[in-house]
């Protein structure tokens, strides 16, 4: 059995599983708003939007704090692409979790203390943490604070428009949290990588 | 006397070209303003806030203040549905002659029913159910008939605007104006009440981005019983009684079709057969606007996705 790497050290853990919660409930309540109803199975229109608040200002120090740590530590080179050769590694890795994951091949790019993510990986979480988390934190406080959006682009209501990208990036980050979860299962075993955020090694 | 002569003349020119400027060419054309100059006699001393007549017992001439509930802004009264009348179609004809005789104060005001009741022209507005509304109105049932028709409806100075406002947003100043006047004014609100106004964004503080929902709903739409009689619901509620829970906007729903967006939502759907756009053109009320194809697009692409990390994990374990 291969020596086990400590990959995650605890201010990561700690900035991972609140990131996770405030998404679970910003999923949640952000739903609950969209499609409110009398009768809904949801939460309440107005603790959603309490709870929703709360949790996008949250989220926004937690980023905050991420995108800092990232910059000052090593962490923060697990994200850069190093473009040379990208588009080949990429494919490698399509091509493993397409087909060469039921062949039993060797996994193209396993896990080292130099290389957390796997080309994928690095481009899914690039994505989310630095276009996607952005930009619907700027949406976010559009809408918190609609004094400040536009009122009118094109003959529509900004705050629709502002809305309407909000949730499409909801909705992008809601897809990468199902694919993301779903490849934490593709570990050692189904649980492992999860058991890995919470103890910190891999 | 000539002076005042020469002063009157120019007042009634600087009043045309006010006015003129104030509806355009085409009211003009309807010729609304064809009692102006018989009216122009009252508007003398009712136009304006302080009034002069020549006393010939005391061979003076006396400047009053007029009594502010009797001024009348001449420019409102040009631009109001009512602009085409004489002051004497309401008021006794007795009030040519000044001083007024005492005993016209006893005349009896006309009420809006006393013309428009199975009025052909009016039939649209359903005065008749507008009425009942009033009467089931917490103004009604608090002070009775002397919370008339004219405490919201000067006839002064009332115009319709739901009906013929491209902007919805002129239709929401105007109509909460209306309440304000009183609700948000101390010395208006205890013409009928006791207490002073209470402080409206304090009443509110519960409702979130309070600031947008005052521009962009009205009072009316949280405050009236849904009916179906007529444009604008009249059925004032208590305090008690108004809307306060945020799905029955913010859902597909939304009461404010049945409110603020009910003569856009009823032109829409003819014009459109689409309620959503009405809504989205004016504003955006989360939750009640839906975008059916982004819905069923983001359904298939969620739906498919799963299916997709389903096969895969099917396969993952088939292959193990």
């Amino acid at each position: 059995m291969k020596e086990k790497i400590y990959l995650y050290p605890i201010w990561v853990r700690i900035w991972h599983w609140l990131n996770a919660l405030l998404f679970l409930l910003l999923v949640l309540t952000g739903l609950s708003m969209q499609y409110a109803a009398k009768d809904s199975l949801l939460f309440p229109f107005n603790v959603s939007v309490t709870v929703h608040n709360t949790c996008g200002i949250i989220l926004v120090f937690n980023f905050l704090f991420f995108a800092f740590a990232n910059r000052f530590t090593w962490n923060g080179k697990y994200y850069n692409i190093r473009w040379k050769r990208y588009g080949k590694e990429l494919w490698r890795q399509i091509r493993f979790y397409s087909y060469g994951i039921f062949k039993k091949e060797p996994h193209p790019f396993p896990v080292t203390k130099k290389r957390k993510f796997n080309p994928l990986q690095q481009l899914s979480y690039v994505i989310a943490m630095y276009i996607l988390i952005p930009l619907i934190i700027i949406s976010g406080i559009g809408l918190l604070f609609p004094e400040i959006t536009l009122n009118v682009l094109f003959g529509k209501s900004g705050i629709w428009l502002t809305d309407l990208f909000h949730q499409f990036l909801g909705f992008s980050l809601t897809i990468f949290w199902l694919i993301h979860l779903y490849f934490c299962t593709i570990g050692k075993t189904a649980t492992s990588n999860f058991k890995s955020m919470i103890d910190g090694w891999h | 006397m000539k002076n005042n002569t020469v002063i009157s003349i120019l007042m009634l020119m600087g009043l045309f070209i006010a006015i003129h400027s104030a509806v355009g060419q085409d009211t003009l054309k309807d010729n609304k303003f064809k009692n102006a100059v018989e009216n122009h006699k009252c508007f003398k001393c009712h136009g304006q806030k302080y009034y002069s007549y020549y006393n010939e017992w005391t061979e003076k001439k006396v400047i009053k203040r007029m009594n502010p509930f009797y001024v009348i802004d001449s420019v409102k009264f040009y631009t109001q549905n009512h602009c085409s009348f004489k002051c004497i179609d309401c008021h006794d004809a007795d009030y040519e002659t000044f001083p007024h005789d005492g005993m016209l104060q006893m005349e009896g005001m006309s009420t809006c029913l006393d013309c428009h009741e199975d009025d052909e022209k009016t039939a649209k507005y359903h005065m008749e159910g507008i009425y009942k509304e009033y009467k089931a109105s917490v103004h009604f049932k608090k002070y009775g008939t002397v919370f008339s028709c004219w405490m919201c409806h000067d006839p002064h100075k009332y115009k319709v605007t739901a009906r013929e406002n491209e902007d919805i947003s002129n239709v929401i100043i105007y109509d909460n104006e209306m309440c304000l006047s009183c609700h948000s004014n101390g010395t208006n609100n205890t013409i009928l009440s006791d207490s002073a106004s209470k402080n409206m964004v304090a009443a509110h503080d519960w409702l979130p981005n309070q600031k947008l929902h005052f521009q962009n709903v009205r009072c009316l739409d949280c405050h009236v019983k849904i009916q179906n009689d007529s444009m604008v619901n009249h059925d004032i509620l208590p305090k008690k009684d108004a809307v306060k829970r945020c799905v029955d906007c913010h859902s597909k729903n939304t009461i404010l079709s049945a409110t603020l967006y009910k003569f856009q939502s009823k032109e829409s759907r003819s014009k459109l057969g689409f309620l959503n756009a009405t809504i989205l053109n004016n504003s955006y009320v989360v939750g009640a606007n839906r975008n059916h194809i982004l819905n069923k697009a983001s359904l298939i692409i969620f739906g498919l996705v799963i299916i997709l990390l389903i096969i895969h994990g099917i396969l993952r374990i088939i292959i193990k």
